[in-house]
């Protein structure tokens, strides 16, 4: 183990902790409402490991949804999924060691940085996820003890999954010259909510702006922008 | 039981899902694919962004204006200390304050 690209790697994970902590605690209080208790939160946190999915999946447990549902909505939230792996494709096809492990942990938070990272040690990335990993499973197994312990009104809390988002995408808007893409989802996001309501605006959405893209790509003429 | 089959579900699906790509692009990549690796990220969280407020409706203050006022937190408490945390900490606290204490 190098402890050079292992304190770089504590460094950048640094950036996520604070959010993972609050994320997972949120999470685990919620699910611990829900009646779902320790073993629960650690399969999901532990093996799932998809943030938004897990909120999601608060609400596809107390609903006793089917697991055709299930499959479904873990496609409509985790299909951006795919999107990280194509970024990461050229870095992380090549590794020698942790190579499944660490395509199993690219999450929204690890993407976000080593998507900006070109690591010298490929091991970087390892500790990275495995760190960003420990954060997320630490604070929600605290968030469902809490839940129990503390007399503690929640409402609310939920909103630290859109200030998350909200985060990512003034982070990367920052990091990139060309916004139009982001723009054209907004609105496309927001065409289709008007459109098919809030239940059923998702799957639209993903197509409309993929389409969109490819259009965008064509009229400028295939360069990469 | 069935709980159970839920979480085991999402697991496999969430897994597979991740390592599609790993699979599907194993030689050669097409070139709008690497594109829109380039540019999809961002745009899945614009959508994520609708996705969270997509049950704000703009005709009552009440449910528009704790998801505005703690959103314009996030952005400029991001814009100025350009930490994650801090920014989430912030937003997610006044937010709760303002729908428990302010507009419930």
């Amino acid at each position: 183990m190098n402890k050079k690209t292992f304190k770089e790697a504590l460094k950048d994970s640094l950036n996520i902790l604070p959010g993972y902590i609050v994320l997972g605690i949120g999470f685990g209080v919620l699910l611990k409402a829900k009646g779902y208790g320790f073993a629960m939160c650690l399969f999901m946190s532990g093996l799932i490991y998809a943030g938004s999915m897990q909120y999601v999946g608060i609400d596809l447990l107390s609903n006793g949804a089917s697991l055709i549902t299930a499959f479904l909505m873990t496609i409509m939230v985790n299909i951006r999924h795919l999107f990280y792996g194509i970024g990461m494709l050229r870095e992380y096809q090549s590794l020698k060691k942790h190579r499944i492990y660490n395509i199993f942990a690219l999450t929204d938070e690890t993407f976000s940085i080593v998507c900006n990272k070109k690591a010298e040690d490929k091991d970087y990335y390892f500790f990275l996820s495995l760190l960003n990993h420990s954060y997320w499973i630490t604070g929600s197994l605290i968030g469902n003890i809490l839940g129990d312990v503390l007399p503690f009104d929640y409402t609310g809390i939920d909103f630290s999954m859109t200030a998350l988002f909200i985060v990512i995408v003034v982070s990367q808007w920052e990091n990139s010259k060309d916004h139009l893409p982001v723009m054209l989802s907004f609105a496309v996001s927001l065409i289709c909510l008007a459109v098919f309501g809030s239940n059923d605006f998702l799957i639209p959405s993903m197509v409309c702006i993929i389409v969109s893209l490819f259009v965008l790509r064509k009229i400028r003429g295939d360069t990469d922008a | 039981m069935h709980s159970w089959l839920i979480v085991i579900v999402i697991s496999l699906t969430t897994i597979a899902i991740r390592f599609l790509p790993f699979v599907l692009f194993k030689n050669r990549t097409p070139s709008f694919i690497m594109y829109l690796g380039k540019v999809l990220p961002m745009c899945a969280m614009a959508m994520l962004v609708v996705y969270c407020l997509k049950d704000v409706s703009l005709k009552s203050a009440e449910s528009f204006a704790p998801s505005l006022v703690s959103g314009a937190i996030v952005i400029l408490t991001y814009k100025w200390k350009h930490n994650t945390g801090i920014s989430i900490l912030s937003g997610t606290i006044i937010y709760m304050l303002l729908v428990q204490y302010f507009f419930r």
